[in-house]
């Protein structure tokens, strides 16, 4: 059972379980939270400053939770922003430090140096296009596919945990006015409140688009059988596929 | 499952031990140096608790941001417009020459200050943004009397520990603490742009809490009272906001 190696031998290993499992219910709850506040003023800016009285750089074409913004629409939504509000920092601060223990374990472990980071080899924009002309081609998967990530995975693995989510708490934290007093550079480095804002909506649906990519590649996988792995950290069929590689597995999921 | 051995059992003991000994400490040491809001009962407590503590350590004295006067906003948002007849509109036309802002509470001397008493005292000039929770914001120049002031004038008792400040709309109210109350940029605000504040924009007296969201920046202040403890206000929450769902710390 030579897998993605962890100190259990088990497909993953329990941090890994459970800070993924962790991140998911932080995420979904930011996710929903952040959608709700957004609705409150469903218009974005770029600069410092913007309200009803300044052109918007986009709106998104939605009935609004507070009668005083401009929709087009009639109706005026509820006010969900108390609860979203504090759901949404609440999941934060557990999606932060679910996030520093799991940098720390992957760096501790090695996880980060044998599993995520793409080896020598594979460090080149034609590993990257042989992944894609293998799935494209639906090519019988390669000896190891089902033990471990090929570039892509680990590119977009990466770009999640080392780009995406310290980006989105950067912008987060560059919306709090207290925060900004004592780091004032976070906001104005981005170009001031509402680009922090805007910057935030962005990076937010940069990762619900790796969101759907995943889910879409695990189903693609096998979806029971990839979560079940999450969960219990077992591969059902590992020693199978290990004695018969024909039935190994076409690709993991992303 | 492996069957629990006494090593590993004695491990967790320790660790278990260890845990609860470090969480009673750490909110022995929480509550001692005021780092817990009183919003920290409920579902979301421990969120607000680990925002607020982390800020109030992080920015007890640190300046919102102040901007050049070319960024002040052509255009402010208001926000609600208040309805006729109702709140400070009977006295806009006296010219707010009968307005009062009570001070009482936890102080040496009671007060009840005119307009012109506060104006009398020093007063300061500032730019800088208000930030809706909605997410809009505008830059205007604020001109009033840091809160401070008003504070030293009538004599804080040193057990003193929050400001609840009151509004002529019944329903709003809020409470900061000392550090925020004695923040150089708290300002009871009665001018704005060079001009007097609007009452569409809180005229003639609104708190500016700049390291805060807008809405612990309450419109038509009336009474102000120092206390050390927010739970006779209210339903004890520490101000109207989480009565309404909302947070009472809005420096998020």
């Amino acid at each position: 059972m030579a897998h993605l190696s962890n100190p259990e031998g088990s497909r993953h290993s329990a941090v890994v379980r459970i800070t993924h499992w962790l991140t998911v219910i932080a995420f979904l709850a930011l996710l929903v939270s952040g959608a709700e506040i957004v609705i409150s003023h469903p218009r974005f800016y770029w600069g410092e400053i913007g309200n009803v009285n300044t052109a918007p750089l986009f709106t998104i074409p939605i009935p609004s939770s507070r009668a005083t913004v401009p929709t087009g629409y009639r109706y005026v939504m509820p006010d969900q922003n108390g609860w979203s509000r504090y759901l949404h920092f609440q999941a934060a601060w557990a999606a932060v430090l679910t996030g520093i223990a799991y940098m720390l374990y992957i760096w501790w472990s090695g996880h980060l140096r044998k599993d995520l980071l793409p080896p020598p080899r594979d460090r080149r924009w034609r590993a990257y296009r042989d992944v894609f002309a293998r799935s494209l081609h639906h090519a019988p998967p390669q000896e190891g596919d089902a033990r471990s990530y090929n570039v892509v995975q680990r590119t977009a693995y990466l770009s999640v945990i080392f780009v995406l989510f310290p980006l989105v708490i950067w912008t987060g934290l560059a919306l709090s006015p207290a925060f900004n007093s004592a780091v004032p550079i976070a906001v104005n480095a981005l170009g001031g409140r509402q680009s922090a804002r805007t910057l935030h909506f962005f990076v937010s649906g940069a990762l619900l688009l790796f969101l759907i990519v995943h889910l879409a590649m695990v189903i693609q996988a096998g979806f029971k059988k990839r979560t079940m792995a999450m969960i219990t950290g077992r591969d059902g069929e590992a020693h199978e596929s290990m004695e018969h590689p024909k039935s190994l597995e076409p690709q993991e999921g992303l | 499952m492996k069957p629990l051995s006494r090593r590993r059992l004695i491990t967790t003991g320790i660790a278990a031990t260890a845990g609860v000994t470090g969480l009673t400490a750490a909110a022995h040491i929480a509550e001692r140096y005021g780092l817990i809001p009183p919003d920290h009962t409920g579902l979301y407590g421990p969120g607000e608790t680990l925002t607020y503590a982390s800020q109030r350590l992080l920015t007890k004295h640190s300046l919102a941001r102040e901007f050049p006067r070319h960024m002040i906003s052509k255009s402010p948002f208001a926000n609600e417009t208040i309805p006729p007849g109702s709140a400070p509109k009977p006295h806009q036309t006296t010219g707010f020459s009968d307005w009062r802002l009570e001070v009482n509470g936890m102080v040496a001397h009671p007060a009840s200050l005119s307009l012109a008493d506060l104006k009398a005292l020093p007063f300061r000039s500032q730019i800088t943004e208000v930030a809706c929770e909605e997410g809009w914001s505008y830059i205007a120049e604020w001109i009033g009397t840091p809160l401070i002031e008003v504070l030293n004038a009538v004599g804080v008792l040193p057990q003193a520990r929050y400001v609840v400040y009151f509004s002529i709309q019944n329903d709003w109210w809020d409470s900061i603490d000392m550090a925020d109350a004695l923040h150089p940029q708290t300002l009871l605000t009665w001018g704005m742009n060079d001009g007097d504040l609007p009452v569409s924009f809180g005229g003639p007296l609104r708190m500016r809490v700049p390291r805060q969201l807008g809405y612990k920046s309450v419109k038509f202040i009336t009474r102000l009272a120092v206390t050390d403890s927010l739970k006779p206000f209210g339903k004890g929450l520490g101000s109207a906001a989480p009565e309404g769902g909302y947070a009472w710390y809005a420096g998020i």
